[in-house]
C-alpha cells in the first residue's frame, strides 16, 4: 500500500502536496539533529574550558566559584559531575524501590484479581495519578513530604535534612508508578494463557502460579518498564528543582540532601551569566551526558521488548 | 499413619491457601495507597488554597473634610473614632502594602467607607485558631496590633471575603494583590503557538510516514528518531530552545513565542505518533475503495482517511494540549521565569504561564504565596481535567467505529 502511493504521480497539486508532507517528517529529524548538534557543539566549547576527564571524574562541583584561591588556581570552579551523577542515582533508586514492587502488585491485582468493576475503577486512578503535572508533586513533596519526614526524623531522634533525597524520590515513585504498572500490565498481557491454565490445572494456587510462572515469563517487558521508569526519573526536573537541595556533596545517604543533574541544569541556566563563561556552557555538557543516559536506557529497553517478542514468534 | 500424612497433607495446602490469600490482600494493599496518596494530596492543596480565595479584608473610615496626601488619608480612616486621627505606624501595617492601588480604581469623591485588603500577617493571623495564643515572639503581629484588630472586628470593620483579585489580577509583590489571570493569559498564548507550529507538521508528518512513506532508510530514519524523541526528557527540548531560538536566533527572551515553539518540539513526537496510530486505526479496504474509484493518492488521504481518522487526532491533539500545559522544565530554560506584573500583552513581549506562575510562587518566601500557588495548581488540574474530558467526548461522540 505504502509503496504503491509513491510510485504513483499523482499529477501537479498532487506533487506539491506530497513535498510540503516530506518536509514535515524532515522537520521531525530536524528536531534530534538539533538536540544532538546543539548539545554537543555548545560540550565541545565547554571541554575547551574543563577536561574531559575533569568534568566525567571530578568530585567536587562548585561552578559558582568564580575567584583565585590558594587552593583554586583557576578562573572558575570545579565541574566534576560525580556528586551530580550519585544523586540523581540516589533519588532514582529510591523512587525505584517504591514504585516498582508498588506498580507491579497494582497490575497483577488489577488483571488477576479485581473484577470488571473494579478494573475500571483503579484504572482511571492510575491514569489521574499519570495526568497530574510533575509541578504538582513539586508542591506536594515540598510542602507536605519532606516536612513530615524531618518532623518524623526529630521524634525518632535521627537527623533528617529538610530537602532529604528520601522524601524526593517516594513522591517520584508515587510519579512513575503509573508507568510502571501501565507498562507491566501489558508484559503480563502477553503471556499466553495456556502458560497460566496448565500451572493451575497441576494444582498451583493462583499466587503461586502468578509468582513462579506469569512473572518469569513476562519478566523481559517489566525489566524494559523497570528501565523506561528509571529513565523518566533521571531527567525528571521540576519535582527535584522544587524539593530537593543545590549543595553537591558526594553521598549516598538517603536522609542527607542531594542534588541532581537536572537541578544543576535549572540553577545554571536561570541565574545571569554571560553565555560564553564555562558555568553556563557546563550547563549543555550536563544535559547532554543527561540525554546519553536516558537515550541508552531507552535503546536498551526497546531492545529487550523487541529480542522477547522475537523468541517468543508473536 | 494415612490420617497423619493426611494431617500434614492438609496442613501444607492451608499454609499454600493462606499465602494466596495473603498476596491478594497485599496487591489489594497496593491500591489503596495510591488511592490514598492521591486523597492527601488534593486534600493538601484544596485546603492551602483557600487562603488565596479566602482573603481579609479591613474598612477604611474616610472622613469626608479630610485634605492630604493618600497615605495619611489611608491611615486617618483606619483611625477608631472615625475622627480622623492617625493611629500609630502598627495598625497601619495592618493594611496590605500595596492597598493605596485600592484608591486609583475609585471615584475621586470618596464614599465614607473603603474596604482595602489587610496584611498578609492578617490573613495568616486568622488562618489558624491557635495564632492568637502564641507567645508574641512566636507571632508575626504584635500584641498591640492584635490588640487593635479586634477593636476593629467589634467595630464591624474586619470581614471575610471572596478573593475576586486572584482571578482577575497578573502577578505582584503583595499576595494580597496577586492573581492568575495573567499566567492564565500566558499559558493561552503560548498553547496557541505551540499548536499551530506542533499540529500542522505533526499530522503532515504521520501521514507522510503512515502513508505515502518508501519503507527505506528515510523512514526508518525518521521512525527511530520520533520513538526516541518521544522520551527525552523535557529539560532537554529546553536547552535546544535555548541554543536555537535565544543564541541562534535572537528571538525575544521569555515571550510567549518562544516558550510556544520550544513547547512544539516537545510535543511534536508525541503529536505524531498519536497521529500515526489514528491513521494506522484507518481500514485498508477505505483506501482500496477510494483509489478503485478514481481517487488520486491525495485525494485518497485527504477526503478519505483524514477524515475518518480525524477525532482520533484530535483526542491526541487535547492529550497533548493537557500535558504541554502543564510543562514547566522547558520554559525555565527559555527565560520564562521573570516577574511580569499585569500580565501577558502579545506574543513577543515578557510573560508568564501557569506552571511557572505556580513554581514562582511556590518558592516565594512570602508564605502567602504559598496559597495561591495551590490555588494555581487547582486552576491548571482544573484545565487539565477539562482537556482530557474533552479529548473523551470527542472520542465518545464522533468516533463510530469503536
Amino acid at each position: 500500500m505504502a509503496r504503491s502511493l509513491s510510485r504513483i504521480n499523482a499529477g501537479g497539486g498532487g506533487a506539491v502536496a506530497l513535498w510540503i508532507l516530506k518536509i514535515c517528517a524532515f522537520l521531525a529529524i530536524f528536531v534530534t539533529f538539533g538536540i544532538v548538534f546543539s548539545l554537543l557543539l555548545e560540550s565541545v566549547r565547554f571541554f575547551s574550558f574543563i577536561s574531559p576527564v575533569d568534568f566525567l571524574f571530578g568530585v567536587d562541583w562548585s561552578p559558582e566559584t568564580l575567584y583565585h584561591t590558594p587552593t583554586n588556581p583557576r578562573d572558575w570552579g570545579g565541574f566534576g559531575i560525580l556528586p551530580l551523577l550519585s544523586g540523581s542515582f540516589l533519588i532514582t533508586l529510591i523512587a525505584l524501590i517504591v514504585a516498582v514492587p508498588l506498580g507491579l502488585m497494582i497490575a497483577i491485582y488489577t488483571r488477576e484479581y479485581a473484577s470488571s468493576t473494579a478494573r475500571s475503577l483503579i484504572k482511571p486512578v492510575v491514569d489521574i495519578l499519570a495526568g497530574i503535572p510533575t509541578i504538582v508533586y513539586g508542591f506536594f513533596a515540598l510542602g507536605a513530604v519532606t516536612p513530615f519526614l524531618q518532623k518524623m526524623g526529630a521524634v525518632f531522634h535521627v537527623t533528617i535534612s529538610p530537602q532529604s533525597a528520601l522524601g524526593v524520590g517516594i513522591v517520584m515513585g508515587l510519579m512513575i508508578l503509573p508507568f510502571i504498572a501501565s507498562l507491566s500490565d501489558e508484559a503480563l498481557g502477553s503471556v499466553p494463557r495456556d502458560l497460566r491454565d496448565s500451572s493451575l490445572a497441576l494444582g498451583a494456587t493462583l499466587s503461586e502460579t502468578i509468582c513462579h510462572i506469569v512473572v518469569p515469563a513476562a519478566f523481559p517487558g517489566i525489566m524494559s518498564a523497570f528501565l523506561l521508569a528509571a529513565s523518566r526519573a533521571v531527567g525528571e526536573t521540576m519535582l527535584v528543582v522544587m524539593a530537593s537541595g543545590l549543595s553537591a556533596h558526594l553521598t549516598l545517604n538517603p536522609l542527607d540532601s542531594a542534588t541532581t543533574v537536572t537541578v544543576q541544569i535549572v540553577s545554571l541556566l536561570t541565574g545571569d551569566g554571560a553565555f560564553d563563561s564555562p558555568k553556563t556552557l557546563s550547563a549543555f555538557a550536563l544535559g547532554l551526558i543527561l540525554f546519553l543516559i536516558t537515550l541508552s536506557l531507552n535503546i536498551v529497553a526497546h531492545h529487550l521488548v523487541r529480542r522477547h517478542i522475537k523468541k517468543r514468534g508473536v | 499413619m494415612s490420617i497423619h500424612g493426611a494431617s500434614i497433607q492438609n496442613n501444607r495446602l492451608k499454609k499454600r491457601y493462606g499465602a494466596d490469600r495473603r498476596f491478594r490482600i497485599w496487591c489489594g494493599l497496593s491500591v489503596w495507597v495510591v488511592v490514598i496518596f492521591l486523597a492527601v494530596l488534593f486534600f493538601g492543596i484544596g485546603r492551602e488554597a483557600r487562603f488565596a480565595f479566602w482573603k481579609t479584608e479591613i474598612a477604611l473610615d474616610i472622613p469626608q473634610s479630610f485634605s492630604g496626601d493618600l497615605p495619611s488619608m489611608m491611615g486617618a480612616g483606619l483611625a477608631l473614632d472615625g475622627r480622623g486621627i492617625s493611629p500609630n505606624q502598627g495598625a497601619s501595617d495592618l493594611l496590605s502594602p500595596g492597598s493605596i492601588k485600592v484608591f486609583d480604581a475609585v471615584p475621586p469623591v470618596l464614599p465614607a467607607r473603603v474596604w482595602v485588603p489587610a496584611a498578609d500577617d492578617v490573613n495568616h493571623f486568622f488562618s489558624k485558631k491557635s495564632n492568637r495564643h502564641l507567645v508574641e515572639a512566636d507571632r508575626r503581629l504584635t500584641d498591640g496590633q492584635v490588640d487593635y484588630l479586634d477593636k476593629l472586628t467589634q467595630k464591624g470593620r474586619v470581614r471575610q471575603v471572596f478573593n475576586y483579585r486572584f482571578w482577575t489580577e497578573g502577578d505582584a509583590r503583595d499576595p494580597e494583590f496577586a492573581g492568575i489571570h495573567g499566567a492564565f493569559w500566558g499559558s493561552l498564548y503560548l498553547l496557541f503557538v505551540t499548536f499551530l507550529i506542533a499540529l500542522p507538521i505533526g499530522v503532515g508528518a504521520a501521514i507522510y510516514l503512515e502513508e505515502c512513506a518508501p519503507s527505506g532508510f528515510f523512514f526508518r530514519l525518521i521512525d527511530v528518531s520520533v520513538s526516541n524523541l518521544a522520551a527525552v526528557p523535557s529539560i532537554v527540548f529546553g536547552l535546544l530552545g535555548l541554543a536555537i531560538f535565544l543564541n541562534v536566533a535572537h528571538l525575544p527572551r521569555s515571550s510567549p513565542l518562544v516558550g510556544g515553539m520550544t513547547l512544539a518540539l516537545m510535543t511534536l513526537p508525541t503529536l505524531i505518533i498519536t497521529a500515526r496510530s489514528a491513521l494506522k486505526s484507518v481500514p485498508p479496504s477505505i483506501r482500496m475503495a477510494a483509489l478503485a474509484l478514481g481517487a488520486s493518492p491525495i485525494q485518497m488521504i485527504f477526503h478519505h482517511v483524514l477524515p475518518m481518522a480525524f477525532p482520533g487526532i484530535v483526542t491526541g491533539v487535547l492529550i497533548s494540549i493537557a500535558r504541554a500545559m502543564g510543562e514547566t522544565a522547558p520554559l525555565l530554560m527559555v527565560g520564562m521565569m521573570a516577574y511580569v506584573p499585569g500580565g501577558a500583552s502579545g506574543f513577543l513581549s515578557p510573560s508568564s504561564a501557569l506552571p511557572v506562575q505556580i513554581f514562582a510562587w511556590a518558592r516565594n518566601p512570602e508564605p502567602g504565596f504559598m496559597g495561591h500557588a495551590a490555588a494555581g495548581i487547582l486552576v491548571l488540574l482544573g484545565l487539565l481535567i477539562f482537556f482530557n474530558s474533552l479529548a473523551l467526548w470527542v472520542r465518545r461522540t464522533f468516533d463510530h467505529r469503536v
